[in-house]
């Protein structure tokens, strides 16, 4: 069991049978009920997008964007085709809440999407799911099969007349197709090359049918919502913040793993929950929110709670909710380094400042890494981020120059240490100690 | 409309525009690489970043729709900065080899670069290297690290030639564009992708390191080879044709041209030219002086109609000729007292002349097409008939229209098809009748007699439907439709449909003059070009045809000038194979070398002057005709210019010639009967169409020159005992080519699919008739 | 070219998809050819846009681009290691690192005996139990300190 502590759980209560991921199980903790009510009372559409808008529930996905309102964007009158698609590409460095959401609870995703599809009158859906994680899939394809043979997928699901069919689709290995609309493309049989919006998937998407987009754990969070009702769902959290969620925490700790906590859980208690900094070292950054979001120094860093909101007037964001943790024995031109690999190699390529862009901030990086910096090594990757930053179709861009501005910002005195002296400020065996990789064999 | 300002200017834009759309209204110019008129919108070079008031970031002005009351800055510093930086990008792993590169003075990036460009390059790390491939003789990719990744070539392939030959693999920057596997660019419209690409990365092959574009002479002319008349820019250097360029005319080719019309410039400065006139002496052609030759052939058509009278005299031109060549041969013609003259050498059935209400055409605009509800093409090798007709077909296929097709062979014209019919030549006449039929049926209109005995597959009537629905349909009758033994009967039916469901009907025509031929009246009174050679004559001028390549029964055609007295070739090439049977050869210029016109499928009339000066001792074609009336003392030739000539045809200043009508009137339907037994299809493949592509040496390089094979589905094969790949003896009347077997489904049972125009085939007879196929 | 079993997998993706969007299966029949043939040669690939009615370069675009698709023979097994900055920070990098020593071949190359290829891999949704490796695109290995490696080399034969 991977999800390895919650503070008033919501999303994994319960979840400590053999084998949660059953649906018998999933029905033993109030599994299908919402749905049941809302197919059995006939509830109509926009009380169900009503209730998801009470509960100020934000995408779990990055952008935070509040998910009853992109539900009221699909256009209602739409005769055609419309579609549903969830997002568990999860490929921010950092993040591995969906993978445990779907081997541990996929009928609660499975749940959310029939109701959210319900809600905006789509007839299908594909739940996209991570390449690297196979036994994610074929879980979820197991699960689908239970749905539809309990009648609660497919053609006039529970007798209601409603329909919905839900299938998995298997990425193959490219972080670009998070995006949504590269993950559109991805489906459709392409590169994950993300679109231009507008137009958005509301009005043109899978297919160039008006489609919703919503992350694993969003749609997750929407059977309980409609259980608990959208206020009662908003107050477990905290103003703006709706609901717990869960935290991936990984890096110098000493129990890395999954946390659900409500938002507003201020930051040293998720730290605590995940067992303390590892070998009780000093926390030196945080990432909070993915790779992508900008790194917040130790001190600004305790001082958050764990929220869109907080963790936004740090200077940072939420995004998907990865914490990854960096003690004292971090190479932070190091840290850098890895991550400009990352945005670089994952560039889909086709626009001209991300593609260029990242190759150049990575190549700038890497020799200051090694010991060849140059003097304006630092200003130049402040005037390549900016060359990047919202000029380029999807937000990659942005995300590639966040960290590399956050981290020259935050710690700057260690960048220009390695430029002027050819060498990092941590030394070498204090970084290798860090890892903990040796620690059994040396 | 939507009200918008640009650069302190107003503009009044149609809802949906784009600001690209709205800067090109106002006449702002905004800078891009990917964005094109013709192409989806990538916005991915994002050269375009423009400053739009309230937004908090630059916009991509080639794919932000404009809204109502919208503010935009093109070169405000926030745009301007987006832009410099823009192009830092794009320059930093660019070799920045201007002074070698072709595409060097036509260069949109060293342009903006110019503008837009840093002095000195921040970047220092050593650039992306790209191998270069080999796509084939016409497109040359040796140079893909200038590839700025703007995937113009990409969106060309898929959206405008229909087939994806060239895509953007791998990722990131080291994405790159390149073929499967290694394989060649056959599209017939590749070139077009040397001129979308904004560097120097897909150039010219033929063209490469040849002249620099500032060296060149840009002329205007019109394209020889199909009936669409595309117009051209051609670049000379020295009197020499070194490349040739669309012109752009957004009522014929749009920016556009096929590779035929671009790449056939190589023949025009071929070995093979013929640069001075040639008189056979003791069995031998030897060089003589113009007015030797011309007295020789004079004395000798004299002498031809004394003794034989005039109607030993046949003349055959070629619908590639100009509207003043045609009209001076059959006025020459029938100035020594023969009627028998004709411009259309691969026609079977004459049975429409005289029947004709008006000269036939294209029965709408090209620009119409596009606005079609449905359309239906009989009897074509569409896309290599006719590459950027189907081109128009294509896009109205990709926007909702419902393009037809009734053809010989079921080969790809990729286009997305409403539906598809694929059967023998013989049967062609009967697939069209069970579409009237059906249009009858569904209209309830009373059946023409002789259709009754026809019963409407579900696909003629998903035809005729769609020929009834919408306000726009049309008919095309193709190159195989006019050449076949039924063309009248074809001719009739489609009239027929035309009158059931309200649509428009015409030809396609096979060439750049094909509806000049009709307006010249290179037209029989006397034999057809048929008949001239299945009833020899004593003597034959041929006007730019080479018989063996370019008639309808080359065996019977070959026979006929053997026996004959007298032939005289008016021809810019020597020509190997007539040697045996050409008495004369005058040597005459192709289209860049004279003065003319061509009148196109859709009636308009496109004269243009010479570009270069004649090759060598040639002489523009009507000139010899002239000079040959003058010599002859026949009444009526002296001009002084071509436009003279012209005038004496068409009102002065003509756009569109008159009394273009398709009505046929006094034709009784009789549908024929089929045969038993093998049939022959014949393509006129589209590099051997006319003798000016069958000598550019790059175009005989591509795959689509590749020798004729013998095709036959796998049921024919079987039932005569062939195997694909075997060595087969192919026979038709007393003559028999060898060629090798093909398996190919696209061809219909009981055919045998055997191109003409190739000297490999040139033996053979009839193009569509009774053939014989055994192992050899 | 693939065998009916391949085939059959591949038309049960199919059917996950408009009749008329075939294409949308392409990643999944890359996938199956890939798994039953150990890479992507350039006839699988053509084979398989043939298959779903699309240009073989459409496909090819789709295979150079994910990362998991093998365009070059791989070994018998096939070990990415994600070295990605969570995964670094408990040991990522040093197991990369362990494995190219015990094996004697760096990232992108495979034994001299044809069995094990080594990549260095991105982030595979999985950080909680760095060091992470996956084996053939589909075995996860979680907490790779070195005894865990050694067991699983052990493992190879
Ligand atoms: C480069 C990039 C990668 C992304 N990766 C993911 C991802 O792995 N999972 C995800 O749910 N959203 C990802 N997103 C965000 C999605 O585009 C989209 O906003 C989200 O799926 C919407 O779901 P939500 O509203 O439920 O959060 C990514 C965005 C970008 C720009
Ligand atoms: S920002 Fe990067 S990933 Fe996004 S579209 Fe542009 S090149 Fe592709
Ligand atoms: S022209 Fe607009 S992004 Fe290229």
């Amino acid at each position: 069991m991977a999800i390895l502590g919650a503070l008033n759980p919501m999303l994994t209560v319960g979840l400590n049978g053999d084998k949660a991921w059953r649906l018998d199980d999933y029905v033993k903790r109030d599994g299908y009920s919402a749905l049941k009510k809302i197919l059995a009372g006939k509830m109509p559409q926009d009380q169900v997008i009503n209730e998801v808008k009470k509960s100020v529930l934000r995408g779990r996905g990055g952008a935070g964007f509040p998910t009853g309102l992109k539900w009221s964007f699909m256009p209602r009158a739409f005769s055609g085709d419309k579609y549903l698609v969830c997002n568990s590409d999860e490929g921010e460095p950092g993040t591995f809440k969906d993978r445990d959401i779907l081997l541990f609870n996929p009928h609660s995703v499975i749940e959310g999407m029939i109701i959210a599809a319900y809600a905006m009158g789509a007839a299908r859906g594909y739940n996209y799911i991570h390449g690297e994680v196979w036994e994610v899939y074929t879980r979820f394809e197991e699960a689908l099969d239970e749905a539809l043979a309990a009648g609660l997928l497919g053609k006039n699901i529970l007798g209601s007349g409603f329909d919905f069919e839900l299938f998995a689709h298997h990425g193959y290995g490219a972080y670009i197709c998070g995006e949504e609309t590269a993950l559109l493309e991805s489906i459709e049989g392409k590169k994950g090359q993300p679109r231009f919006k507008p137009p958005f998937p509301a009005s043109f998407g899978l297919y160039g049918k008006p489609t919703t987009i919503n992350n694993t754990e969003t749609f997750a969070a929407i059977p309980l919502i409609m259980n608990l009702g959208g206020e009662a769902y908003l107050e477990s959290g905290k103003a703006n913040n709706g609901g717990t969620k869960l935290f991936s925490v990984s890096g110098h700790v000493n129990r890395p793993g999954n946390y659900e906590i409500p938002l507003g859980t201020p930051f040293p208690i998720l730290l605590e929950m995940a067992g303390g900094m590892r070998g009780g070292r000093e926390l030196k950054g945080c990432i909070p929110g993915g790779s992508s979001s900008p790194v917040v120094p130790a001190s600004i860093m305790m001082d958050c709670t764990m929220d869109y909101d907080s963790i936004s007037k740090a200077g940072s964001m939420l995004g998907s909710g990865a914490v990854i943790v960096m003690d004292e024995t971090t190479c932070m031109v190091k840290a850098l380094e890895r991550l400009s690999f990352f945005y670089y190699e994952e560039s889909c390529g086709q626009c001209t400042p991300c593609r260029e862009g990242t190759n150049w901030l990575y190549r700038i990086v890497h020799r200051i890494e090694n010991g060849q910096g140059r003097a304006d090594d630092l200003d130049l990757l402040g005037s390549v981020t900016t060359n990047i930053m919202g000029r380029t179709i999807c937000a990659l861009g942005d995300a590639a120059s966040m960290p590399v501005q956050s981290f020259v910002k935050h710690f700057r005195d260690e960048f220009a240490y390695h430029i002027e002296h050819k060498k990092c400020l941590v030394p070498p065996d204090i970084q290798r100690a860090g890892s903990g990789f040796f620690k059994a064999t040396v | 409309m939507l009200d918008i300002e640009i650069d302190g200017k107003q503009a009044q834009v149609p809802a949906g525009s784009t600001i690209m759309d709205a800067a090109q209204l106002v006449g702002a110019y905004i800078p891009h690489f990917c964005y094109h008129k013709k192409l989806s919108i990538a916005a991915n070079c994002r050269m375009c970043l423009v400053q739009v008031e309230k937004a908090p970031k630059p916009m991509p002005a080639c794919a932000t729709p404009v809204t109502s009351g919208m503010k935009v800055f093109t070169h405000s510093e926030l745009a301007v900065t987006a832009q410099k930086g823009v192009m830092e990008f794009l320059l930093i792993n660019h070799p920045l080899d201007c002074p070698i590169c072709d595409q060097g003075g036509e260069c949109q990036l060293q342009d903006l670069a110019v503008g837009y460009g840093g002095s000195a390059s921040r970047y220092q790390e050593a650039k992306r290297v790209v191998f270069h491939k080999d796509v084939g003789p016409l497109v040359s990719m040796q140079e893909m690290s200038r590839c700025i990744h703007c995937t113009r070539c990409v969106r060309f392939g898929q959206e405008i030639a229909g087939v994806m030959e060239l895509g953007m693999a791998n990722r990131n920057m080291h994405s790159e564009i390149q073929t499967f596997v290694g394989r060649t660019v056959d599209s017939e419209l590749s070139g077009n992708m040397i001129d979308l690409c904004p560097v120097g990365a897909l150039t010219s092959k033929p063209f490469r390191y040849s002249a620099r574009s500032w060296e060149l002479s840009r002329r205007k002319s019109i394209s020889p080879h199909d009936s669409l008349g595309s117009n051209l820019t051609v670049q000379v250097k020295d009197n020499r044709v070194m490349r040739v360029l669309p012109r752009e005319n957004e009522e014929i080719n749009e920016c556009w041209i096929s590779d035929k019309d671009r790449f056939s410039y190589a023949g025009l400065n071929s070995a093979e030219r013929l640069q001075k006139p040639m008189i056979r002496v003791d069995g031998a052609l030897r060089e003589v002086d113009w007015n030797v030759a011309l007295d020789y052939v004079a004395h000798a058509l004299k002498d031809i109609t004394k003794t034989h009278g005039g109607e030993a005299i046949a003349a055959l031109g070629s619908a590639h000729s100009t509207l003043e060549e045609l009209h001076l041969l059959q006025k020459l013609t029938r100035g020594l007292g023969s009627g028998s003259v004709d411009f259309r050498p691969r026609r079977r059935d004459f049975s429409a002349d005289g029947k004709l209400a008006g000269t036939p055409w294209l029965g709408l605009k090209l620009a119409q097409i596009g606005q079609l509800d449905a359309a239906l093409v009989v009897g074509s090798f569409l896309r290599k008939d006719h590459p950027l007709f189907a081109q128009r077909l294509r896009q109205l296929a990709r926007k909702s229209g419902k393009v037809s097709l009734i053809s010989v062979t079921g080969d790809d014209p990729l286009i997305s098809l409403h539906a598809q019919l694929t059967v023998s030549p013989e049967e062609l006449t009967r697939a069209l009748a069970a579409v009237v039929k059906a249009a009858a049926q569904l209209t309830n209109t009373a059946l023409p007699a002789g259709l009754e005995s026809i019963e409407p597959c579900a696909t003629s009537q998903l035809i005729a439907q769609s020929l009834l629905a919408g306000e726009q349909r049309a008919i095309f009758l193709g190159n195989v439709a006019e050449q076949s033994a039924q063309a009248a009967q074809l001719h009739a039916l489609a009239a027929e449909l035309a009158r059931l469901t309200g649509a428009s009907f015409g030809f396609i025509g096979e060439a750049a003059n094909s509806v000049g031929g009709y307006v010249a009246k290179a037209l029989p009174t006397a034999l057809n070009a048929y008949e001239m050679f299945a009833q020899p004559r004593q003597a034959y001028v041929l006007l730019g045809v080479e018989p063996e390549l370019d008639c309808y029964n080359p065996q019977q055609a070959v026979a006929a000038l053997k026996q004959a007295a007298l032939v005289v070739m008016l021809t810019p090439f020597k020509p190997n194979a007539a040697l045996d049977y050409a008495d004369v050869l005058l040597p005459t210029t192709p289209f860049t070398e004279t003065s003319g016109s061509f009148v196109n499928c859709e009636g308009r009339v496109q004269s243009f002057n010479g570009v270069a000066r004649p090759l060598g001792d040639a002489r523009p074609g009507w000139k010899v005709l002239r000079v040959l009336g003058n010599v002859l003392a026949i009444d009526g030739f002296d001009y002084d210019s071509s436009e003279q000539v012209r005038d004496e045809i068409l009102a002065p200043d003509s756009l569109f010639v008159d009394g273009l009508d398709n009505g046929i009137n006094g034709l009784s339907f009789s549908l024929g009967a089929v045969t038993a037994g093998l049939q022959r299809i014949a393509e006129v493949p589209i590099y051997f169409a006319d003798p000016l592509v069958r000598h550019s040496d790059a175009l005989q390089q591509t795959r689509d020159a590749a020798a004729p094979t013998a095709r036959m589905c796998a049921a024919t094969l079987a039932q005569t005992g062939i195997t694909d790949g075997a060595q087969v003896r192919v026979r038709q009347g007393q003559a028999e080519a060898l060629l090798t077997a093909r398996a190919d489904e696209s061809v219909p049972p009981a055919c045998v699919r055997v191109a003409a125009a190739h000297a490999s085939t040139a033996t053979l007879g009839d193009m569509f008739g009774a053939i014989n196929v055994e192992r050899a | 070219m693939l065998t009916t079993e391949s085939l059959k997998k591949i038309d049960r993706e199919i059917a996950k998809y408009p009749p008329e969007q075939k294409q949308s299966a392409v990643m999944a029949a890359l996938a199956i050819a890939q798994e039953e043939q150990g890479w992507l040669s350039s006839e699988a690939i053509e084979f398989v846009a043939n298959h779903l009615g699309m240009a073989p370069m459409a496909a090819y675009e789709v295979a150079s681009f994910y990362n998991m698709y093998d365009l070059k023979p791989v070994g018998k097994y096939k070990l990415t290691v994600c070295t990605n900055l969570p995964c670094m920070l408990s040991g990522g990098v040093d197991a990369g690192e362990y494995l190219k020593q015990k094996l004697g071949i760096g990232f992108n190359e495979t034994t001299p005996d044809g069995r094990i290829t080594l990549k260095e891999g991105e982030c595979m949704g999985a950080c909680g139990d760095a060091p992470v490796m996956l084996v053939n695109n589909r075995r996860m290995c979680s907490t790779m300190l070195p005894e865990q490696i050694d067991k699983l080399l052990a493992e190879f034969e």
